[in-house]
């Protein structure tokens, strides 16, 4: 029961209730398992839930090591 | 990614239909959805069913369409797409464009329909002049006309608003050649797969998603000049998806036939919902895309003449016959990772009542 | 971020688990605990990746359809199938797992009852709003991902007085049967790759017991490609220098900590409980339940129902020694013949997740 998808908040509601966004598809979510949650941070959807923030350093970070490795079958 | 969580749209408090098992009441066997799939269990049951009632030697193939007397072409199809409407379409657009397909890929000019329609009691004469309005449209942009039909009605809660069985002929103009294929020979779609189905799985409201998916019901009457330029062999993407629709050919050949996973061409809202839904695009059923086996040499200049046409722009060269790979008859898929598996064909129903 | 996708990223990190695999003693046997992990391993074709680079990876009960024993879902079946004005509210493939009265699927429900396919708990939850003259019960089975959500779901039923609406559970928690495998010591496992998503909710601490206790390393793994390999190639690093931990390999999401809202919730609404595996038997502490002041919603209360643990396969299923790690589902006699996607013989052909669809959906060419 692990799938979890990256999705960006659009809204939300004081209940905890609002609307992600995955390429382009909106879904309605339940936010009430994020702390500080506001438009226009990343999550992770899991059947309707937000279950975790990406955090966003932390993807560059990977992204950077995983190019690094790329370049490197390169040369 | 499919997720543990592939909805069953027929389990929505429907008379309960038993998947093959007997009923406590009585002790017969009865039809389950999943024979309606177009996976394996519908295929096996048109093997024991329909090939030994019907003794015609032009039906042993089980083709969509029939060439009859060598230059005419039949087919049909019932439509029971759930809902009626859908964004980019309705049932009326549908059951001209399928039947159209049908005569397009099988290597026929369409010419003539009949319209056959079961109508629901109580169905609201304004949707019923909608869905006319869409069937006249769709005749006329393929170039064909509806020249008989029939009108049935049944009592409300007899039909679900109404059902739609259309009949077309056309005049031969190409046959396929699966014999003529051969390794290196090009596997073409005509544009990005799983619109129609997402368009309608999604206007069903199950799922509280919104999307800008919109069906690709389209007639692919241009593709018939591409029968003479280098195409082998057509079909119309419809129930199973490109991976079954393509398992098909596959499994008569004396090859392999290996698909690049990242050239499939995709929409971003067809991607994000397939993931978000756990849905394998592979499989998902079109009403207005094709994929072609080109023969090598020629495969450069159909792909062109693809991208020239408005509903061909996003046409891809997404594999091609294989001989070095694989067994003969399989199909594989290149994935993204860079590793290799079989694609099996759809067994059961993934989404009931997509066209 | 398609660079988790990447085919050269890919190839580098294979040629590095190449070479320390070499490094440790190849064949390097590695253990994942989640279903969805099974499913990208071979949808991506990583396994025979990993295995011409030396790692063999082994699918353990990751699946929390497939180990939830045939007693829960036969009180499912009874339920829909005896008690009157009911809507049994389940996800997908709960509904298709053969048991000896049949599946959900096929059950026949008592007059005005009906089984219903939802997407998540809210979906039950709506269910009852909209039809408070129906019992409606949510038959959840999940890991630590997805009970946070039915906890919640059970919170607002109690906090809307929504008494038509029920649970009934099949909350199954991952760190026990990791210890229960380590301790029998049927399977020879070097390290694990832990579940990403489960540890975005609990935190990476709950696996140190693992290390420390058992001297394995192991890395929690995100879902992509690259993320799988990172991780992999991280236990194989704590091999070789023997230091075994427990280290984050998808520190995007996972913190350390976990989601601490969604572990208070889950300790609010939830007590942990012993378990009967399907596969594994009774495991101390490994499941959850409904805590007393819940109990109007514990479907197995307000039913008069027990769940009787029993000999739950049906005859030649193997499915209990493959989410133990004990044999591949090619090892089992029915695989691919009596037992296929079409016809399942048990849970681990019928769920996404489970072990022998992933196998047969994803066959190698």
């Amino acid at each position: 029961m692990c799938l979890g998808i990256p999705a960006k908040i659009i809204s939300l509601d004081e209940n905890g209730q609002g609307e992600v966004d995955y390429l382009g598809t909106r879904v309605k979510t339940n936010l009430a398992f994020i702390e500080n949650a506001r438009p226009g941070d990343w999550v992770i959807l899991h059947a309707g839930f937000a279950i975790s923030r990406l955090d966003e350093d932390e993807a560059r970070e990977t992204l950077a090591l995983l190019r690094e490795l790329a370049d490197a079958q390169d040369s | 990614m499919s997720a543990s969580r592939s909805p069953d749209p027929s389990l929505k408090g429907e008379p309960r239909r038993l998947a093959g098992a007997p009923s406590p009441a009585d002790s017969r066997v009865r039809v389950s959805l999943e024979l309606g799939g177009g996976g394996r269990l519908m295929r096996e049951f048109l093997k024991k069913h329909i090939l030994s009632s019907f003794r015609s030697p032009l039906l042993r193939d089980l083709p969509d369409a029939a060439h009859v007397r060598r230059t005419t072409a039949l087919t049909t199809d019932g439509y029971v797409v759930d809902p009626v409407f859908f964004p980019g379409g309705d049932i009326g657009m549908l059951c001209v464009n399928g039947t159209v397909n049908d005569l397009v890929v099988s290597g026929a000019a369409p010419e003539f329909l009949s319209v056959s329609m079961i109508l629901e009691e109580g169905l609201p004469e304004e949707d019923l002049k909608k869905i006319l309005a869409s069937i006249a449209r769709a005749s006329s942009r393929a170039g064909v006309q509806v020249v008989t039909g029939d009108t049935k009605v049944v009592r409300r809660g007899q039909a679900d608003k109404l059902y739609i069985v259309t009949s077309g002929v056309g005049r031969v103009v190409a046959r396929a050649e699966p014999r003529r294929i051969r390794p290196g020979d090009a596997v073409i779609v005509t544009g990005t797969l799983g619109e129609h189905s997402l368009a309608v799985l999604l206007a069903r409201g199950d799922f509280s998603l919104k999307s800008s998916v919109k069906s690709d019901c389209a007639p692919l009457v241009f593709l018939l000049p591409l029968w003479k330029q280098g195409v082998l062999w057509m079909r119309d993407i419809t129930r199973g998806g490109l991976a079954t629709n393509l398992h098909e050919l596959a499994e008569r050949l004396p090859h392999s036939v290996l698909i690049d996973e990242e050239r499939i061409p995709l929409s971003r809202p067809v991607r994000g919902a397939c993931e978000l839904l756990g849905i394998d695009p592979l499989y998902l059923a079109c009403e207005g895309r094709a994929v072609l086996i080109v023969s090598r040499s020629r495969a450069g200049a159909v792909l062109n003449a693809l991208r020239r046409h408005p509903l061909g722009r996003k046409a891809a060269i997404v594999g091609r016959v294989e001989k070095k790979t694989g067994r003969p008859g399989a199909l594989l898929l290149a994935t993204l990772a860079g590793g290799l598996r079989k694609l099996e064909p759809l067994t059961s129903e993934l989404l009931p009542r997509i066209c | 971020m398609k660079e988790f996708r990447d085919r050269k990223v890919i190839a580098g990190l294979l040629r590095t688990i190449g070479r320390q695999a070499r490094q440790a003693g190849p064949p390097v046997r590695l253990m994942e605990v989640c279903g969805t992990h099974t499913m990208a391993i071979h949808r991506y074709g990583l396994h025979a990746l990993l295995l011409e680079a030396g790692v063999e990876m082994t699918s353990g009960p990751g699946c929390p359809v497939c180990i939830t024993p045939d007693s829960h879902h036969r009180a499912a079946i009874g339920l829909v199938s005896r008690r009157e004005n009911l809507v049994l509210a389940t996800f997908g493939d709960i509904t298709r797992v053969p048991t000896r009265d049949g599946s959900l699927q096929t059950a026949i429900p008592a007059p005005r009852s009906r089984v219903q396919v939802v997407y998540s708990p809210q979906d039950a939850l709506e269910t009852a709003r909209r039809n408070r003259d129906m019992d409606v019960v949510f038959f959840g089975a999940g890991f630590e991902t997805t009970i946070p959500s039915i906890a919640l779901a059970v919170k607002q039923a109690a906090a809307e007085g929504l008494k038509n609406f029920s649970l009934l559970s099949a909350l199954w928690l991952i760190p026990p049967p990791l210890r229960a495998l380590l301790e029998s010591r049927e399977v020879r496992i070097q390290g694990f790759l832990y579940p990403g998503h489960v540890s975005a909710v609990i935190g990476c601490r709950a696996y140190d017991f693992v290390a420390e206790e058992f001297g394995l390393p192991g890395a929690v793994a995100g879902f992509e490609p690259a993320d799988i390999l990172l991780a992999a190639a991280s236990v194989l690093e704590q091999m070789i220098r023997r230091s075994p931990g427990v280290e984050n390999e998808y520190k995007r999401v996972v913190r350390e900590d976990g989601n601490p809202r969604a572990l208070a919730l889950m300790n609010e609404v939830l007590e942990v409980t012993d378990a009967v595996w399907r596969g594994l038997g009774l495991i101390p502490r490994s499941g959850l339940k409904l805590r007393a002041r819940f109990a109007d919603f514990d479907a197995l209360k307000k039913f008069g129902l027990k769940i009787e643990p029993a000999a739950d396969e049906l005859p030649g299923c193997r499915c209990g020694e493959v989410l133990r790690g004990v044999i591949k589902p090619t090892d089992c006699l029915l695989f691919g013949g009596a037992c296929s996607p079409d016809s399942p013989r048990g849970p681990c052909m019928v769920s996404p997740e489970g072990a022998c669809l992933v196998y047969h959906r994803f066959a190698k060419s």
